[in-house]
């Protein structure tokens, strides 16, 4: 690492001058009137309510905004989007700076181009006609920095975690040698070792390389030490400019502490207002449990995969996790902790009859089943949903219709019963002003309270939720968290995998720590240890 | 699935041939059998083809893993053609409307012989070939526009990732009461849901990978690769290869008696 001659990377400046964006088809402007300088080197982190035109303002740098013909740069686009005001990297349009500026966006999927580790990071510098040799150079050198150099490089992406991928794509970035590194929101998607992980991996090449930063994060605790200015935005339809407040992160965070408490920002040391479990529920590991057994698991070993045909034989899968046991009781909260890849979601997944258990078994009490047979995996769908709820960690893939009231009533419609039920719903998820918009248009929180509305619509005894908190604002955080705590207090099983602590703390409850999970391989049996506090 | 896609720790030496030599060495015997419907041209092909199977470093267990669909179409398309086709010579088998001939049962065991020596080598093509290594000798070799062919490189490694998906949102959808179980018209409506949710999360993940190519510079009228996309002396091996087996079919069912030339069929 040491000893590189790094005369290739020129800190690039910033400069918006009344710059705004209106995206095709919207009425209000995504940002407006921004005025902005950025100096060579300078680290930013862009904060600011859902809608202020962060995301926006970062596309725009990375040239990536609107129509792909980069001709017509500062002109209004054929698509009808509109653009006003001048915004320059280096003095120039960002669009006519290919390669100036590097991305990385959000979801790590779709942050990796090709196959195999080496040629995704050689992806950009080839895209740029760097001579061969020097692509390769590139390779290694970004690959040492960004911490993955251990790895061949034939190794295959996929392979790879979430806080990985991210790196990968910083290495990808840094093989172009830009002078604007852009993240957005770079560690929303990751559990917490990942955020670190990622974080540490760009200060180290922040620190080398020298190159200017502008991020978008709600973590602000965990990126506050790595930039040097915080930049608050507000919505595009404000009359007066797009910038709020302008300093350092001390100096913001102290001025600006109220208004970025009230739009959701995670400010460090402050954790939201949550309402507590009444004192009828429960105490966590108090040891004795009162609640009605509802589901168990037994010796259980979970898989996504389904049986193998080799030939005509099925083969069953390797199981991700084995031998855990659980137990699910009414009105008290069981959290299902561990590392990444441990196999926490296919577990809970597991529990809660979508997948086929591979060995072990699950079972529902006749309190919960209610006649409809011990295994929740043979249940029928609309049993199911009756007896046990679950969301998912990505809203989207719950969502069946195109109308936010029509989802809420979708369930309650196919058991006959429980329509009543909706308008408390949204009201108490505060979705009554949106029963007429489009699942799909929601912002992030909005989606988060839709997909758990839903489920609870059909009134279930045991409700599952796949990382309920990841992504979101502390708000939305807050809100959840105080809705279960009512539903535990309601007599309702909540079953969770997280990764949060304090969303841990507030459902109190049992706690069950899942394996050091490195997925297949596991040499024992023995891996997991379920701490379940078994009565 | 996504595994398929990949040939992790295949280190036959046909891994290393150039694609564009397999895919003409391929592309030569398939010519050839599609010309005629013979049992002996296809029978020698079919014999070559194994023979050279350990090369692409399939092993038969593999071969029926990855090609089982195709070998079964083979076996039933010969035995119809056994069944369904005109009688000529002594009748071996009669039960009712189906009788089988020696006459039709040569050609039905041409015709699986056939659709066998056919659909190998595309087995052994897929397995022995890198999608990354193909996209190169395209652009690279046969000149074709690298922004079309990464374009489908990049979009062929998310088909992976959205058979996951598939799996994710059936049970996305079974955990909001839509069953996949029931009879066929339920089972047909809750697949079209499930699609239309597969086809929704595709274009999203399809979006924000589009913006990540850009991003990285994809699109510009030039670019230089990383990796070459060459041809060595295993290559022409490879299309000769290809050409001796393609000729000895040929040359087997001539010698045989038994060319016979699809076109000309009945004359």
């Amino acid at each position: 690492m040491p000893g590189q001659d790094d005369a290739g990377v020129r800190p690039a400046a910033v400069t918006a001058r009344g710059w705004g964006w209106r995206h095709a088809g919207r009425t209000k402007p995504a940002v407006h009137a921004l005025d902005l300088d950025i100096r060579p080197g300078e680290r930013v982190m862009l904060l600011g309510p859902s809608g202020a035109g962060k995301s926006t303002l970062l596309h725009a740098l990375a040239g990536v905004l609107g129509d792909n013909d980069a001709d017509d740069a500062g002109t209004p686009d054929r698509d009808d989007a509109d653009e006003s005001g001048e915004l320059f990297i280096d003095g120039a349009p960002p669009r006519s700076r290919r390669g100036r500026a590097g991305l990385m966006q959000q979801d790590p999927e779709t942050q990796v181009v090709l196959s195999r580790l080496g040629d995704d990071v050689a992806f950009g510098a080839e895209n740029l006609s760097v001579p061969r040799e020097e692509i390769w150079r590139r390779v290694h050198e970004a690959l040492d920095d960004v911490g993955l150099s251990h790895l061949p490089l034939t190794h295959p992406t996929s392979a790879l975690s979430g806080g990985q991928k991210q790196r990968l794509a910083l290495a990808g970035i840094l093989a172009m040698r830009p002078g604007l590194i852009l993240l957005d929101e770079p560690t929303a998607n990751l559990d917490p070792d990942g955020v670190l992980e990622v974080r540490d991996a760009v200060g180290r090449c922040l620190d080398k390389t020298g190159a200017t930063l502008v991020v978008v994060e709600h973590r602000v605790a965990a990126w506050k030490d790595l930039v040097d200015r915080i930049v608050v935005l507000q919505p595009g339809s404000a009359s007066d400019g797009a910038v709020l407040i302008d300093g350092t992160p001390d100096e913001v965070l102290e001025q600006a502490r109220g208004m970025l408490i009230a739009a959701g920002v995670w400010v460090p040391g402050y954790v939201p207002e949550t309402r507590r479990r009444s004192a009828t529920g429960a105490p966590p590991s108090s040891g004795h449990s009162t609640g009605q057994l509802l589901l168990a698991a037994e010796k259980l070993s979970v898989s996504r995969e389904r049986p193998r045909r080799r030939g005509f034989r099925p083969v069953p899968p390797e199981p991700v996790l084995r031998d855990v046991t659980a137990q699910v009781r009414a009105g008290e909260a069981l959290t299902v902790t561990g590392p990444n890849g441990a196999g926490k979601s296919t577990f809970a997944l597991t529990l809660a009859g979508l997948l086929p258990p591979v060995d072990g078994r699950v079972s529902a009490t006749v309190e919960l089943s209610g006649g409809a047979g011990i295994d929740p995996y043979k249940w029928r769908a609309e049993q199911l949903i009756a007896r046990i709820g679950t969301v998912f960690q990505e809203p989207e893939h719950q969502f069946v219709t195109g109308r936010v009231l029509d989802e809420l009533q979708f369930g309650p419609r196919h058991l006959g019963h429980g329509e009543e039920r909706v308008d408390e719903l949204l009201e108490r998820l505060r979705l009554t002003h949106l029963v007429d918009a489009n699942p799909y248009t929601l912002s992030g929180g909005e989606k988060r309270r839709l997909s758990v509305a839903t489920v609870l619509a059909a009134h279930p005894q045991v409700l599952v939720l796949d990382e309920p908190t990841f992504g979101q604002d502390a708000n939305t955080w807050a809100e959840l968290a105080s809705f279960l705590s009512e539903l535990l207090d309601a007599g309702t099983a909540v079953v969770s995998v997280t990764h949060d602590e304090e969303f841990t703390q507030v459902l109190g409850g049992t706690e069950l720590r899942l394996g050091s999970g490195l997925g297949n391989n596991a040499p024992g049996p023995a891996e997991p240890t379920p701490e379940q506090a078994a009565t | 699935m996504r595994d398929a896609l990949t040939l992790a720790g295949n280190r036959a030496v046909l891994t290393r041939a150039n694609p564009l030599a397999k895919f003409a060495a391929v592309f030569l015997i398939t010519l050839v059998l599609a010309l005629s419907i013979d049992w002996m041209s296809a029978s020698v092909a079919l014999a070559c083809e194994l023979l050279v199977f350990p090369l692409a470093g399939l092993t038969f267990s593999l071969l029926w893993q990855r090609g089982w669909p195709l070998i079964l179409a083979a076996a039933v398309g010969g035995w119809s053609t056994s069944i369904l086709s005109p009688d000529s010579g002594r009748i071996l088998l009669d039960v009712g409307i189906w009788s089988v001939s020696e006459g039709s049962l040569q050609l039905g065991l041409g015709f699986l012989l056939r659709g066998l020596a056919i659909a190998l080598p595309a087995v052994l093509l897929m397995s022995c070939t890198d999608p990354t290594d193909l996209a190169d000798a395209l652009a690279q070799k046969a000149r074709l526009p690298h922004r079309f062919v990464l374009g489908t490189l990049a979009a062929l490694r998310l088909v992976g990732l959205m058979a996951e998906e598939w799996q994710t949102i059936g049970m996305a959808r079974r955990a909001r009461g839509v069953g996949s179980r029931g009879n066929p018209w339920q089972r047909m409506r809750a697949t079209l849901g499930q699609s239309f949710g597969l086809l929704v999360q595709a274009i999203r993940r399809a979006t924000r990978l589009a913006v990540t190519m850009e991003a990285r510079g994809f699109g510009g009228a030039s670019r230089t690769w990383a990796r070459v996309s060459t041809f060595s002396v295993l290559d022409v091996w490879v299309v000769l290869g290809g050409v001796l087996i393609a000729a000895g079919a040929v040359a087997a069912a001539l010698w045989a008696g038994t060319w016979n030339m699809v076109w000309l069929e009945g004359t």
